[in-house]
C-alpha cells in the first residue's frame, strides 16, 4: 500500500509502485486539474508539489511519494471559495487561452513566489522555463506573477504547502 | 437550397430571400425534437436558436463553435448581447450540440453570396475534397478565423437584434403603444413617458409567438456598448483552478483506457504482432489489431501504454521505406523545373508578362526558400473517449468539427446519425489539428471491441508522429528590377497549394506577375496548420521583398511602403508598427530590426522583430505588431490572439522541423521538437487598428509575419540571409 497525503487528506492506495504519480492523481484520485502533456518531464503540464517541491508527476513514481504531502492545483487556494493570489492575477491578466498548461504553470509559479517573493525576470525565466505554453501566454504569465508578488507583498509568505487546505 | 426555406419550425429567413437561415425563430408548440433538450426547463422560450431568454431574464447565447483558446464563447455572446441590449451580468453561453441546426450557415451564406473567399481552413478540413455546398451545409467548424467575422457578424448579431425587436414588438402590443416609444437597456424595456421598466423575460412568451423580423436593424458603431470592449472571458476562472473539463478529463463508470501505436510509415498496416510480453502485463485487458494502428486496452492509461511499448509489430511495406527529407525536397525541385519546362505551371495570378519583363529588366534577382514539415503539438495530446453499444455510439472529445465527427462515426459504424452523440469538450489547443476526424474514428473502432466506455490517449510520441503536417515546401522567385531597384516583374513558383486560395498573392504593386505552383506528390499527410498556406508564403514573400530592398539599398520598411502606397490599410499598418518599434532609431551594433507585412484571413498585420546577436546566440528580444481586422470586437482578446499567433509562429521559425527519414517522422517529443519557452519569449506589443474595413479574423493572422520579420532582423544584425526554416539550423543561422 502507498500512503499519500493528498491536498491535506490521507489516502491509502493499492497501486503499482512504478506508476507515475500523475496517473494516480488523475485516474485513481480523479483530480483532473493536473494534466498529461509529454510523459518525459519536458513540458510541465503535470507539475504538482511533493512536500512543497514542484515535481513533474508524469515522471515521478508514486512509490517515491509514499508518505509525502502532495498538493495539486485543486488545493492551492487559501480556503473554499477563495483564490490564491496567483489565481487572481491569472484572471486579472486574462492569462489562459486553451488553458491546458495553466495548472502546471500556476504550480510552478506558486513554488517560485514562496521561495522568491519578489522575483526578477531572470528568476521567472528559471522557474518557469520548464512549463511550455503552446498558446504563447508567456508575457501574461510573467506579468501575472509580478502582479501577484506585488499583491502579496515582499515579506508575507504564501500559504504553506498542504496545510490548512482541508 | 429549397430544403432550407422551411423545416419543422420556422426558418427565420433573416438573410435575403430566407434561403440560408442564420437564426431560427421558434414558436410555442413548434419546438424541433432535437432542440428540446436545449431547453433547461419549461419556463424558457426559445426566441431564436442562437439565443435563449429564461424567466429569470438570463440570456444564453448558443455558440456553434469550439473553445480552443480563442475565447469564442465570450466574443460570440458579446456580439449577440450588444445587439440585444442585454445585461452583460446576466448573459451566459452554451455550446451548441452537434446538430445540423447549428451548422455554420453564416459561413455558408457568406460563401454563397460571394462576399468572401471561402476560408482556407474549411477546404483543408475536407481533405482536399471538392467543396460542394452540400458538404458545407453540414459543417459546424471552428477554424479559418471565422467565428467573429462570419458567425458573429452573420449570426450572433442578427439573432440578438432579432430577439430584441421581437421583445419590443411584444411589449408594444401588450401595452397598446407604438414600438418607437420604447427603449431597451440591460435586458429591460423602458417606456420613459410612463416610467415603466419591465424585464425582457416578461415578454418572452408573447415574442415567441411572433414571426421573427426578416431584417433586424443592426447597431452602428457609435451605439455599441459591449462590442469593442475587453469583457473578461467566461472560461478563464475554470482554467485557473483545475475545474475546466477538457476531452482528456472525461470520467465514466467502468471506463477502460487505450494506448495506440500507429503505423510509423503512413499507409502501412500491421501484418503481425508479437504481444507475448504485453499480454502478460498487469492491467492489460485487450490487444486489438486495427491494421493502421494497434491498440492496447487496460485498466489505466499508463498500464496500457507500458504494454503498448513492448509490442513488436511487423508493418507491411509501402515503398516509402527509404524515403528521406533530402529526397523529398529534391523531388519538389525536380517537379518544379519540369512544370516550367513542360509549360504545366498551375497559375494563381497572371498580370502583364512577368517572364518577358524579367528578360528585359535592368537587373534580375532570384532566390530559393524552403520550409520544413511541421506538427501542431497541441498541449493536450490527442485523445477521445467512445462508448459503442446496441447500435449507438457516444463520444467525448474536444474537436473543431463535432458535426463531422458525428457523421463520420455514423458512417463507420453503419448506424444512423441520430444514434451518434458527440459531447464536445473544450480543446487543449487546436491550431487545425483537431479538425480531422481521425481520432474520433479510432476511438470508435477501439470501442467496438470493448464492452465499456474506452478512453484512448495518444502518447506525445504518437501525437508528434501521427499528425497531419504543414507541408514542407520549396519556393523559387525571380524578380526583374528597374534601374532604381524597384520590381517590375515577379515570377513566383512553389509546391503544395492548399488554402486560402489567395495565400500566394502579394500585397505589392508590381506590374508583371506570374504566381504559379507545380504539381508534386506530398508523401506525408497534410493538415491545416494555423494560418495554413500563409505560413509558408508569408516567409517567402516577405523574405524576398526584404532582399530586394537591400539590393536596392533602400530601407526595407520604406521600400515596402512605396509598393503599397495606394492601399491605406497596408500603409497604416506599416506606419503604426514603425512608430511602435521606433523603426528609425539606430540600434547598437549587433541588434537588428526586421519587418514583415501579411494580409491573411481579412486581417492586415505588420510586425517588426528585434534580434540581438551580441552574445553570439541570436535572441528575439522584442516584437511589435500592428493589426487591422477592420474592427476589434474584444481588444484584449484580440491582442491575446496576436500574442499567441506570434509565439506559435516564432516556435516554428526558430525550432520547428519535422524530418522524414526511412519513411517515418524522426521527431517524437518536446526534447527533439522544441518549443519557445518563457526564457526565449520576446516581449510583444500590439497596436490595434479599427479601419472600418470588412471584418477579418483573429486566430491566425498573427502567425505568418513573424518568421520573415525575424529572418529579416537577423540579416539586419548580421548580414546573413537565412532562406530556410527553421532559423536555428539554417545555414549556420541561430545557434
Amino acid at each position: 500500500m502507498t500512503t499519500l497525503l493528498i491536498n491535506g487528506t490521507k489516502r491509502e492506495l493499492d497501486v503499482d509502485p512504478d506508476m507515475p504519480l500523475l496517473w494516480v492523481i488523475r485516474e485513481q484520485l480523479k483530480l483532473t486539474g493536473t494534466k498529461f502533456g509529454c510523459g518525459i518531464a519536458q513540458c510541465g503540464a503535470c507539475t504538482v508539489h511533493v512536500d512543497g517541491t514542484p515535481v513533474r508527476s508524469c515522471s515521478y513514481p508514486v512509490s517515491l511519494a509514499d508518505g509525502a504531502e502532495i498538493t495539486t492545483i485543486e488545493a492551492i487556494a487559501p480556503a473554499e471559495g477563495e483564490l490564491h493570489a496567483l489565481q487572481k492575477a491569472w484572471i486579472e491578466h486574462q492569462v489562459p487561452q486553451c488553458g491546458y498548461c495553466q495548472s502546471g504553470q500556476i504550480m510552478s509559479a506558486v513554488a517560485l513566489l514562496r521561495d522568491v517573493p519578489e522575483p526578477t525576470d531572470d528568476d521567472i525565466d528559471t522557474a518557469m522555463r520548464g512549463n511550455i505554453c503552446r498558446c504563447g501566454a508567456y508575457g501574461r504569465i510573467r506579468d501575472a506573477i509580478k502582479s501577484a508578488a506585488k499583491a502579496v507583498g515582499p515579506v508575507k509568505m504564501l500559504t504553506p504547502e498542504g496545510s490548512d487546505n482541508g | 437550397m429549397g430544403k432550407w426555406t422551411r423545416r419543422g419550425f420556422i426558418a427565420a429567413g433573416i438573410t435575403t430571400g430566407g434561403v440560408l437561415a442564420v437564426g431560427v425563430g421558434m414558436r410555442e408548440g413548434h419546438r424541433a425534437p432535437k432542440l428540446a433538450s436545449m431547453m433547461a426547463d419549461g419556463d424558457e422560450t426559445l426566441v431564436n436558436v442562437w439565443v435563449k431568454l429564461d424567466q429569470n431574464n438570463v440570456v444564453t447565447a448558443i455558440v456553434p463553435h469550439s473553445e480552443m483558446g480563442q475565447g469564442v464563447f465570450t466574443s460570440m455572446a458579446q456580439m449577440l448581447a450588444d445587439e440585444m441590449d442585454a445585461d452583460w451580468d446576466k448573459v451566459t453561453f452554451e455550446q451548441a450540440p452537434a446538430h445540423e441546426e447549428y451548422a455554420n450557415h453564416a459561413l455558408v451564406r457568406d460563401y454563397v453570396l460571394g462576399g468572401a473567399n471561402i476560408p482556407g481552413f474549411v477546404q483543408g478540413s475536407l481533405n482536399g475534397a471538392f467543396l460542394s455546398l452540400s458538404k458545407a451545409m453540414s459543417m459546424q467548424i471552428t477554424g479559418g478565423s471565422t467565428a467573429v467575422r462570419f458567425t458573429g457578424q452573420g449570426g450572433m448579431r442578427i439573432a440578438g437584434a432579432a430577439a430584441r425587436e421581437m421583445l419590443v414588438k411584444a411589449a408594444a402590443k401588450e401595452w397598446g403603444i407604438s414600438a418607437s416609444e420604447l427603449r431597451t437597456e440591460k435586458s429591460y424595456i423602458h417606456h420613459d413617458a410612463t416610467s415603466k421598466s419591465v424585464p425582457y423575460s416578461e415578454f418572452s412568451v408573447i415574442a415567441g409567438g411572433m414571426s421573427p423580423p426578416t431584417q433586424p436593424t443592426l447597431k452602428t458603431i457609435e451605439k455599441y456598448t459591449l462590442m469593442g470592449t475587453s469583457v473578461p472571458r467566461f472560461d478563464i476562472p475554470s482554467k485557473v483552478d483545475g475545474t475546466a473539463e477538457f476531452g482528456i478529463d472525461v470520467d465514466l463508470p467502468d471506463m477502460k483506457y487505450a494506448a495506440v501505436i500507429g503505423a510509423p510509415i503512413f499507409g502501412a498496416t500491421a501484418v503481425s504482432i508479437d504481444d507475448s510480453t504485453a499480454k502478460t502485463m498487469r492491467g492489460v485487458t485487450q490487444i486489438i489489431n486495427e491494421k493502421e494502428f494497434v491498440a492496447v486496452v487496460g485498466q489505466s492509461y499508463w498500464h496500457a501504454q507500458q504494454a503498448a511499448n513492448t509490442l513488436i509489430i511487423e508493418w507491411s511495406t509501402t515503398g516509402r521505406e527509404a524515403l528521406n527529407q533530402t529526397a523529398i525536397f529534391d523531388q519538389f525541385r525536380t517537379d518544379m523545373s519540369k512544370a516550367v519546362t513542360d509549360g504545366k505551371e498551375k497559375t494563381d495570378v497572371k498580370a502583364g508578362n512577368a517572364r518577358k519583363a524579367t528578360t528585359t529588366a535592368a537587373k534580375t534577382f532570384e532566390a530559393e526558400y524552403t520550409v520544413p514539415y511541421l506538427a501542431h503539438a497541441t498541449m493536450e495530446p490527442i485523445n477521445a473517449t467512445a462508448h459503442v453499444k446496441d447500435g449507438s455510439a457516444e463520444l467525448w472529445l474536444g474537436h473543431q468539427n463535432p458535426l463531422a465527427c458525428r457523421d463520420s462515426v455514423a458512417k463507420l459504424l453503419d448506424i444512423k446519425k441520430a444514434n451518434v452523440t458527440i459531447h464536445n469538450r473544450i480543446l487543449g489547443g487546436g491550431f487545425g489539428r483537431r479538425a480531422d476526424v481521425d481520432y474520433a474514428l479510432m476511438a470508435a473502432r477501439i470501442a467496438k471491441h470493448v464492452d465499456a466506455p474506452v478512453k484512448m490517449i495518444w502518447s506525445r510520441e504518437q501525437d508528434t508522429q501521427q499528425d497531419f503536417y504543414r507541408p514542407a515546401t520549396v519556393n523559387k522567385i525571380i524578380a526583374g528590377l528597374d534601374e532604381t531597384g524597384k520590381p517590375i516583374s515577379w515570377d513566383y513558383q512553389y509546391v503544395h497549394k492548399h488554402d486560402p486560395a489567395e495565400a500566394s498573392e502579394i500585397p505589392y504593386d508590381i506590374e508583371n506577375q506570374l504566381i504559379h505552383h507545380a504539381k508534386t506528390e506530398n508523401p506525408i499527410r497534410f493538415g491545416p496548420w494555423r494560418s495554413v498556406d500563409h505560413t509558408q508564403h508569408g516567409f517567402f514573400i516577405e523574405s524576398f521583398i526584404d532582399e530586394l530592398a537591400h539590393e536596392a539599398g533602400a530601407d526595407p520598411l520604406a521600400y515596402r511602403r512605396d509598393l503599397v502606397k495606394g492601399k491605406p490599410r497596408y500603409t497604416a499598418a506599416l506606419d503604426a508598427v514603425a512608430k511602435a518599434a521606433q523603426w528609425g532609431r539606430k540600434r547598437p551594433e549587433g541588434i537588428g530590426l526586421g519587418v514583415a507585412l501579411v494580409d491573411s484571413f481579412g486581417t492586415v498585420v505588420a510586425q517588426v522583430a528585434e534580434v540581438d546577436i551580441t552574445s553570439g546566440t541570436p535572441r528575439v528580444t522584442h516584437v511589435w505588431a500592428a493589426a487591422d481586422p477592420g474592427y476589434v470586437m474584444n481588444p484584449d482578446g484580440f491582442t491575446a490572439q496576436m500574442e499567441s499567433g506570434i509565439i506559435y509562429g516564432l516556435t516554428a521559425a526558430i525550432f520547428g522541423d519535422i524530418v522524414v527519414e526511412n519513411g517515418a517522422i524522426t521527431q517524437s517529443n518536446f526534447h527533439d521538437y522544441e518549443m519557445i519557452r518563457m526564457n526565449d519569449a520576446p516581449t510583444i506589443k500590439v497596436t490595434l487598428i479599427n479601419s472600418g474595413a470588412r471584418l477579418g479574423g483573429g486566430g491566425e493572422p498573427g502567425t505568418p509575419p513573424i518568421a520573415p520579420a525575424v529572418a529579416n532582423a537577423i540579416f539586419a544584425a548580421s548580414g546573413k540571409r537565412l532562406r530556410s526554416l527553421p532559423l536555428r539550423q539554417a545555414d549556420g543561422g541561430l545557434a
